[in-house]
């Protein structure tokens, strides 16, 4: 456990400190809500009705742009040979990394939606309906996007090539998180619906992604 | 390296190489049989000849969704039991597999208008087809990422079993999100309700264009056993000119 | 202890490195690995650590522990240090010293046999090439593993840090510990020599 531990506590801290990523993504998830009134216009109505589904796409381009770094950091040094060689189950390992990064990264999105939802004319029910779905939804993006990381130290790149390969995949939490969203603030559906489906998607990427990225992990050293 | 990578390769090259104009020979006539069936069904009578577009429309769009199911046995292959074939496999079958599946979307989209009245409608159905495209396409620009052929193919394979996993979940959150915005669905093609007029060539086209998948494959696994060749015998060349 | 290789065959990017080696480390022995550049000597250390897969061949290690693999029971000391610039020297260790997790020692003494005493505090990226490096060695103290595999542990370290450092490599082998490395430069201690890419 206190290898768990070790590892969580040291990709956190290394986010938070001077060079890490965690703050960037916040800010990116900022910039690209504000860009949004001055491509659809002030029209505050409009804004309303396109929140939720800004809010989930800003968060979704968000989570998966900072993931790139996950792995190729700790390639580059040679940390990812250590952990590849260590007691702890690489799948664990993975896990962990995604938790630390999520907890770095994801979490601060999260907390910045009532700020965003705001400067959207959402009312505090959407706002907090948004803040739930992304809170389900977030993580499953970063343990999918995982995989395409894991992909990229194969690759010696990442960057476009891990969006092009990871987006697609990250559909199903798009649709769900935002239907769920919309489900709360108009109906017709019931809230419960397509939440627990996200929910569900959720628990299922929380077993594919550590075992892919850990296979691709093996595979991929040299 | 090149006897484990040649032994198997060579007793395929010459077993294919036997094969192949049977094969090309037999695609060729079946799909001009299921052409001319085509050609000789009767039209709809509320869609009148455009439904004819199924006959290609259908084969692809199986195909396309039969290419991912041969790529990720392939991906197997290369992961548990290294196989040396396996990869080529893999790699051979992606080119083509994104060929049948963006004739499907073209034709889909050609059926389309005329029902639409628009080339594209965001349709589950038609959706899900170009997410899987767009999938393909990934898998493609994956492969020509990385130099190592064999580096690349445990990437692409792990890819391919991870998008396996996803597609049917991809296909229920499509269907699902499309059912939410425009409850009904306008092209409805249940296999039961189809006369047999339309079922006999349907199935001849499927026959054919499966058949000319697979010859296309083995020609394709052809040409990458070659390219590989070429590359090792390259690489050897380096290294004796090294020494 | 025993460590044996047979027969290893190593194939990289389609180019064999080198076929049919054989090779044998015993406790409180060190083997040197020497040869030319591109022989496979790092090839060889990444093999023994499990980072590589032989295309034929063996590697394994007699004698340790029977739940734990043959990496699981390695030091492995590559080019990359390991180290974090944003994290302070101490962090990096008690890091490694967690996460490795077994037989470990306290990182403060280990920092202080290595010449690090004084920086414990001191984010990673103050370091020189040379303190980076007792860093790392300091790994190979926090936490005890019986076999250490080297590749050019002494690169970067001067006159006083490879005398260091061969009291250290002593220490280990009196332990009844297997010491395998890549090296150019003399190791400072006594040691087997296995010869790689020299014979065609």
């Amino acid at each position: 456990m206190t290898a768990l531990a070790a590892l969580i506590r040291r990709d956190i801290r290394i986010a938070l400190r001077v060079g890490g990523g965690a703050l960037i993504g916040v800010l990116f998830f900022l910039t690209v809500t504000v860009l949004m009134p001055f491509a659809l216009g002030p029209d505050l109505a409009l804004l309303t009705r396109l929140g939720p589904s800004i809010l989930w796409l800003g968060a979704l381009l968000a989570s998966l742009l900072t993931l790139d770094r996950l792995f190729t950091s700790d390639h580059e040094d040679g940390s990812l040979d250590l952990i590849v060689m260590g007691r702890m189950p690489l799948e664990l390992a993975c896990a962990a990394k995604a938790l630390a990064h999520w907890l770095a990264a994801g979490l601060p999105l999260i907390l910045a939606t009532p700020v965003l939802g705001l400067m959207l004319n959402l009312d505090a029910t959407a706002t907090s309906a948004v803040a739930l779905t992304l809170l389900v939804g977030t993580p499953a993006l970063t343990f999918i996007g995982m995989i395409g990381a894991a992909l990229a130290v194969t690759l010696h790149r990442g960057g476009l090539l891990l969006a092009v390969l990871v987006l697609p995949l990250s559909i199903p939490v798009l649709i769900f998180g935002v239907a769920a969203s919309q489900a709360a603030i108009s109906g017709p559906l019931p809230f419960g619906t397509p939440f627990s489906i996200l929910c569900a998607i959720s628990l299922v990427s929380f077993v594919i992604g550590p075992f892919a990225a850990a296979a691709s992990l093996r595979h991929g050293l040299d | 390296m090149t006897l484990i990578d040649l032994a198997n390769p060579t007793k395929f090259l010459s077993l294919t190489g036997r094969i192949l104009p049977w094969l090309a020979g037999a695609t060729a006539i079946l799909l001009m049989i299921g052409f001319y069936q085509a050609a000789m069904a009767p039209d709809d009578y509320q869609q009148g000849a455009t439904v004819k577009i199924m006959f290609i429309h259908v084969p692809n769009a199986w195909l396309s969704m039969f290419v991912w199911g041969v790529m990720s046995l392939a991906a197997l292959g290369t992961l548990v039991w290294r196989h040396p074939l396996a990869d080529v496999a893999a790699k051979a079958a992606a080119p083509i597999g994104a060929a049948f599946t963006f004739l499907a979307l073209v034709t889909g989209s050609l059926w389309g208008r005329p029902m639409w009245g628009t080339y594209w409608q965001w349709d589950a159905r038609l959706t899900s087809v170009l997410i899987l495209f767009l999938m393909y396409l990934g898998l493609i620009a994956l492969w020509r990422a990385v130099d190592d052929p064999s580096r690349a193919a445990r990437a692409a394979a792990i890819l391919t079993l991870v998008g396996a996993l996803n597609l049917p979940i991809i296909k229920f959150s499509v269907d699902w999100w499309n059912t939410l915005h425009q409850p009904a669905s306008v092209l409805r093609m249940g296999g039961s309700t189809l006369d047999r007029a339309f079922l006999i060539p349907l199935l001849v086209m499927a026959v054919g264009f499966s058949l000319l998948f697979v010859t296309l494959h083995l020609a394709a696994m052809r040409n990458e056993i070659l390219r590989r060749r070429v590359r090792s015998l390259q690489i050897m060349q380096a290294s004796q000119q090294a020494a | 202890m025993r460590l044996t290789g047979r027969q290893i065959d190593c194939v990289r990017g389609g180019r064999a490195v080198f076929s049919g080696l054989d090779f044998e480390a015993a406790s409180s022995h060190a083997l040197a690995v020497i040869g030319p550049n591109g022989s496979g000597k790092t090839s060889l250390l990444r093999l023994i650590a499990g980072l590589l897969v032989p295309a034929g061949g063996s590697v394994a290690l007699e004698g340790g522990a029977d739940e734990l693999t043959l990496p699981e029971q390695a030091h492995y000391l590559g080019h990359r240090d390991a180290l974090k610039p944003a994290l302070s020297v101490l962090e990096n260790l008690s890091f490694w010293r967690d996460f490795l997790g077994g037989d470990a020692s306290d990182p403060h003494e280990c920092l202080a046999k290595v010449g690090l005493a004084h920086a414990t505090h001191l984010p990673a990226a103050y370091l020189s090439a040379g303190q980076r490096r007792r860093l790392s060695i300091g790994r190979l103290l926090a936490v005890r593993r019986p076999v250490w595999l080297l590749d050019e542990p002494t690169s970067a370290l001067d006159a006083a840090g490879q005398d260091l450092f061969a009291g250290l490599m002593q220490g280990h082998l009196a332990r009844g510990g297997i010491i395998v490395a890549a090296t150019h430069a003399p190791l400072g201690i006594e040691a087997g020599e296995l010869r790689m890419g020299g014979s065609a």
